[in-house]
């Protein structure tokens, strides 16, 4: 009779939490940022240290000093260290990552509160800090395979300047063989992590797929000469689409609660990330296009509640 | 005589208009480019500051209350013309940097503010006092703010270079960078309050 357990609700425990999931996303991201190594070279990995330490650093300086309780194990300082350092050009001075990622936890997370509370990805509001405040660092990429640093336009950037993209093919910019930040090149590697995640559950199809989509099907009708005549792959392909749709967009904090909230999340970015790359003042928009909908999160979940099963 | 004194330091720290009364945002965000910008506008706001709370405290009794604003506007425009024609006739070069937002201190919600919150009730050497506290106090605010935004935004202090080799933050010098600077101000300071 000592089987019977009463015990109150959930009577199944799957053994996840916050931290297990993070430490999940930070090894998906690992093939991306191998990749990253691989393609521009030593720099890239001293970069993607530095942030992350730094990351970690600010977390734990930053709890001690608000006498919060320290969470600096729990990955998500990582995750936000690592996203940062996938943002940045390979050769940027050591000092960018540094600031990037004390930005990123102060003002990005830790002043609203720590996790859970910020309202944006700390990692992109690290990115529009440094792009906004050292734009010469920020927008110098260098050339993929040579770890000699010789500056090289993304195919974005060559594109808003009207410049005739050479020698690209659909498949170095899938492999990643292309000027731009560490962790986005290769959208291989991205796709191997992304597909961990949704396999086992970590996120859903809907922010991700919708978001592309979106991208794709409004380059299509509008990049082109004519209507219906835009190169949408090249679209999809280069810049931090990909990037961010799986891992930027999705984050649990900052974006929608509800299926419906989050398929109008992602039609969202995917809206404003083409029209920023088609008629903005930048090359490229994603991380713009994603604070913008982090910012209408609230106002989304509150038109996307789901109806209580029984009340009106 | 404490009395009178302590109606001047409320305005410099326990009511400072910008980080606990939070007025007059528009200006401050505007203007706190550079510690010279900072300075030439708070000089400017509490010349206006002090002329109108004096008028206003010597008036009031014959002002009707239903139509007391417009009242106050005239009186408050009737000074900010006069600082903006002395600016332009004795330094062009910071009229032409604080631009619009001299002309626009009519419509400064300190000036207006202490009009309608203090000097319409108070004795003229009160409102002379307040005025000077609350001017000094936005100047004080404008200079700690011009004054760490020029000095990162540009590497320089009043024009002058400080550290060699610094990267400024570019940000800094747009209104976004005053934005976060006067978020984290203000948190500090109600920070301070809350210690207190």
């Amino acid at each position: 009779m000592n089987k019977l357990i009463v015990s109150p609700a959930p009577h199944l425990y799957k053994g996840e939490s916050v931290s297990r999931i993070m430490w999940m996303v930070v090894a998906s991201l690992i093939p991306a940022g191998v990749a990253g190594i691989f393609i521009f070279g030593p720099s890239a990995l001293s970069v993607i240290i530095t942030a992350v330490i730094s990351a970690l650093a600010a977390e734990l300086i930053l709890q001690v000093a608000t006498k919060r309780k320290i969470t600096v194990f729990d990955g998500s300082a990582v995750i936000t260290g690592l996203l940062l350092a996938y943002n940045l050009p390979a050769h940027v001075p050591l000092w960018l990552p540094v600031i990037g990622s004390f930005f990123s936890i102060a003002i990005g997370k830790q002043v609203f509160g720590g996790l859970g509370q910020n309202i944006f990805n700390p990692a992109l509001v690290g990115r529009v800090f440094l792009m906004a405040s050292w734009p010469k660092y920020m927008t110098v990429f260098t050339q993929p395979l040579n770890y000699d640093a010789i500056a090289q336009a993304t195919p974005l950037a060559a594109l808003k300047e009207g410049k005739i993209i050479e020698h690209i093919t659909y498949l170095d910019l899938f492999l990643g063989k292309r000027g731009g930040c560490i962790g986005e090149v290769c959208i291989l590697a991205l796709l191997i992590g992304a597909g961990f995640l949704l396999i086992r559950g970590y996120i859903s199809w809907q922010i991700p797929f919708t978001y592309i989509i979106t991208t794709g099907v409004f380059t299509y009708i509008f990049a082109g000469k004519g209507l219906f005549a835009g190169d949408w792959l090249f679209h999809i392909l280069s810049g931090g689409l990909i990037l961010g749709a799986f891992f930027m967009a999705t984050d649990y904090v900052t974006s929608p609660l509800t299926t419906k909230g989050q398929i109008v999340f992602g039609i969202g970015c995917g809206l404003l990330t083409a029209i920023i790359r088609l008629w903005g003042g930048y090359p490229e928009g994603v991380s713009y296009a994603i604070l913008m909908m982090n910012a209408a999160t609230p106002i989304i979940d509150r038109f996307t509640k789901n109806r209580v099963y029984g009340s009106r | 005589m404490k009395k009178l004194l302590s109606e001047f330091f409320k305005g410099i720290i326990k009511e400072n208009p910008t980080f606990v009364l939070a007025l007059g945002l528009c200006p401050t965000l505007a203007v706190s480019v550079s510690v010279i910008n900072g300075i030439g506008m708070g000089v400017a706001a509490t010349f206006v500051l002090l002329g109108s709370n004096m008028i206003i405290a010597l008036i009031k009794n014959f002002i009707p209350a239903r139509i007391r604003i417009p009242c106050y506007i005239v009186v408050i425009a009737t000074f900010v013309t006069i600082a903006e024609l002395a600016m332009k006739a004795y330094s062009p070069i910071l009229d032409r940097a604080l631009g619009i937002y001299v002309p626009l201190i009519v419509v400064n919600c300190i000036v207006l503010g202490r009009a309608e919150a203090y000097a319409c009730k108070n004795s003229l050497v009160n409102s002379f006092m307040d005025g000077l506290g609350m001017g000094v106090g936005f100047t004080l605010a404008l200079i700690l703010i011009s004054g760490i935004r020029e000095f990162l935004g540009a590497g320089t202090i009043l024009g002058h270079t400080v550290v060699k080799g610094f990267e400024p933050v570019f940000v800094m010098g747009m209104p976004s960078g005053a934005l976060l600077l006067i978020g984290l101000l203000l948190g500090f300071f109600n920070l301070a309050k809350r210690r207190n």
